[in-house]
């Protein structure tokens, strides 16, 4: 017994298929238009850019070579001293690897203090004025649109070189990163205890301890805290423009090439950061489950 | 304080001496809210102490950062208009050809690293702890190490970039596999089709829009980041603002701020429109 499969009738099935045809066809147009537009922009980039592909095939050796080269020279036999050898400042660098955790620390409380009170400004549902919001917002923008990096600069410059500079740099990095995280939890509140708190005869800072804070501090922490994992990043990194952190060591072992150094301060910094993020994350499953942004 | 109303009709101390129970707190509780300030204040002492912080220091700074932001009005080019906008061209290059490269080097990446399409787990384990590692290593620090095998330049920048992104988005990439149905791969299996169909009609319509939307994303903010890596003389507009601060021409700082500002913003502006046309209100972003 043979099955035949019912067929629409020739002209309909001819008029479907063009159809079909033209929409792939104006699928793939536009597919190949979107690639052109990337290929020369892709192009103007690379003259801008001065891409140079035989001065990377030329240097792709010294590539390898470079991570051959800083690998510790360690052998099974002498073993411990090697490693000795290659961590020959350790406790110094573990008393800065101290330091660029407490930058961030102390950055990260300055940020989220300052951005927890600017966000009630900033917030559209409890902002006590459209001018203070306005200010408010433009605030939190230049400080998070301006990189830590040249907040470091200024300030190893107006400050001296150290941790203060660091500090300062990356809490006003955070001041604007965070205070646009919290003033939109604040816009996201449920607004019947605010009513509640106004209704009672509260003013602004009644509503905002009582009808607002109440709600919102385990997201807030939540997000120090995650501020805090990139913080320490940016820590270990201030210290290239003098800001503090272990930062200035791997920047001298880099340009200077201490080989070995750059691996031990660079695997350092991985362990650091993965302990860091490992810890955070403990507290902040613990707090309470933020809907991951 | 003002009294309170006799609104319940009783008296108030009476009402909660009866709900006295309910009312109090946990013993745990009390002690984590008088402790809680306590360790939060002395570990701001001790971090202070321990990074040597002398408050001596704070004055005469702020002194010197008003005199700075008084000699940055206003902006000025200071003549150097063309140099800058070259430089930003630089860095709007840097960061569209870093997270470009990124994005093709982490594709073929992450379905290795993907569960549900890896070929064998051995590999799928290596190349996971590969991308964690380069993931952990910031952008500047991968700059620094490319000024040194390419040379100064942009050039320095866009590989320094393109292999600090290539980690995150192979993560990010291999995740939006992992979130796809396996059911569509197998019906083009069924039908007939090899395992590149099945990749091609099966997973990437369920991922495209959501590493597009990714892709963006990261174009956005490494326009910001592009900005800075030319501090450590890896190209782009950060290397005449770290000049301008070190020679104290704050107002050829503020001009490359405002420039930087402007860019970033417009950058933002079309990435967002992008975005929304791919994917449009649901922002599936990291």
């Amino acid at each position: 017994m043979t099955a035949t499969i019912p067929t629409l009738p020739q002209a309909r099935l001819d008029h479907l298929l063009a159809a079909y045809g033209r929409e792939v066809a104006r699928r793939r147009r536009r597919a190949a238009l979107a690639l052109a537009v990337i290929v020369v922009l892709a192009l103007v980039a690379g003259r801008y850019g001065e891409v140079d592909l035989t001065n990377l095939l030329d240097h792709l050796s010294n590539l390898s070579s470079y991570f051959g080269r800083i690998m510790p020279k360690l052998h099974a036999a002498s073993l411990s001293a090697d490693v000795a050898d290659w961590y020959w400042d350790f406790f110094g660098w573990l008393k800065l690897l101290l330091d660029t955790v407490l930058i961030a620390y102390l950055a990260t409380l300055a940020g989220a203090a300052g951005a927890g009170a600017v966000a009630f400004l900033a917030a559209a549902n409890l902002a006590p004025n459209r001018y203070a919001r306005w200010g408010a917002k433009r605030l939190l923008e230049f400080c998070r649109t301006v990189p830590d990096l040249v907040f470091a600069l200024l300030f190893v410059s107006a400050f001296g070189l150290g941790p203060l500079a660091g500090v300062l740099a990356i809490a006003i990095h955070s001041f604007g990163t965070l205070g646009k995280l919290f003033t939109e939890v604040i816009e996201n509140i449920d607004m019947n205890p605010v009513e509640g708190v106004r209704s009672a005869g509260g003013r602004f800072v009644d509503v905002v301890r009582f009808g607002a804070l109440p709600q919102i501090l385990p997201n807030l922490a939540s997000y120090a805290l995650l501020r805090f994992e990139i913080n320490v990043r940016s820590s270990s990194i201030v210290g290239f423009v003098g800001a503090g952190g272990i930062g200035q060591d791997l920047f001298v072992a880099i340009r200077k090439f201490y080989y070995t150094d750059v691996s031990a301060i660079l695997l350092l910094i991985i362990v650091t950061v993965a302990v860091m993020d490992l810890l955070t994350e403990r507290i902040r499953h613990r707090l309470h489950p933020v809907a991951r942004a | 304080m003002r009294a309170h109303p006799d609104i319940l009709g009783e008296d108030a101390a009476a009402v909660l001496a009866r709900h006295h129970a309910v009312l109090r707190k946990s013993r745990g509780r009390r002690a984590l809210e008088l402790g809680a300030p306590f360790a939060l204040a002395a570990s701001i002492v001790f971090s202070v102490w321990w990074l040597d912080i002398s408050f001596a220091q704070i004055g005469p700074g702020l002194l010197e950062l008003v005199k700075f932001v008084a000699l940055m009005f206003p902006p000025s080019t200071g003549g150097h208009l063309a140099l800058f906008l070259t430089s930003m061209g630089e860095t709007l290059a840097i960061a569209f050809l870093g997270t470009l490269i990124a994005a093709a080097v982490a594709a073929p990446l992450s379905l290795l690293a993907a569960k549900n399409t890896a070929p064998s787990q051995l590999l799928r384990f290596m190349i996971r702890r590969l991308l964690d590692t380069i993931r952990g290593i910031d952008t500047l620090i991968w700059a620094l190490v490319f000024v040194g095998v390419v040379g100064l330049g942009p050039f320095a920048g866009i590989l320094a970039m393109a292999v600090s992104d290539s980690g995150a988005f192979g993560k990010l990439f291999s995740e939006a596999i992992e979130a796809t149905e396996a059911r569509q791969r197998e019906t083009v299996i069924a039908s007939g089709g090899s395992r590149w169909m099945a990749l091609r009609f099966g997973l990437l319509p369920q991922i495209l829009p959501v590493i597009a939307g990714q892709i963006l994303y990261f174009f956005e903010s490494n326009t910001r980041s592009a900005t800075i890596i030319g501090i450590v003389g890896a190209g782009g507009i950060g290397l005449q603002l770290s000049e301008q601060i070190r020679t104290y021409d704050f107002d050829q700082v503020a001009f490359i701020v405002l420039l930087i500002l402007v860019a970033v913003a417009a950058i933002d502006w079309i990435s967002g429109k992008l975005r929304f046309a791919i994917i449009g209100r649901r922002q599936a972003l990291p």
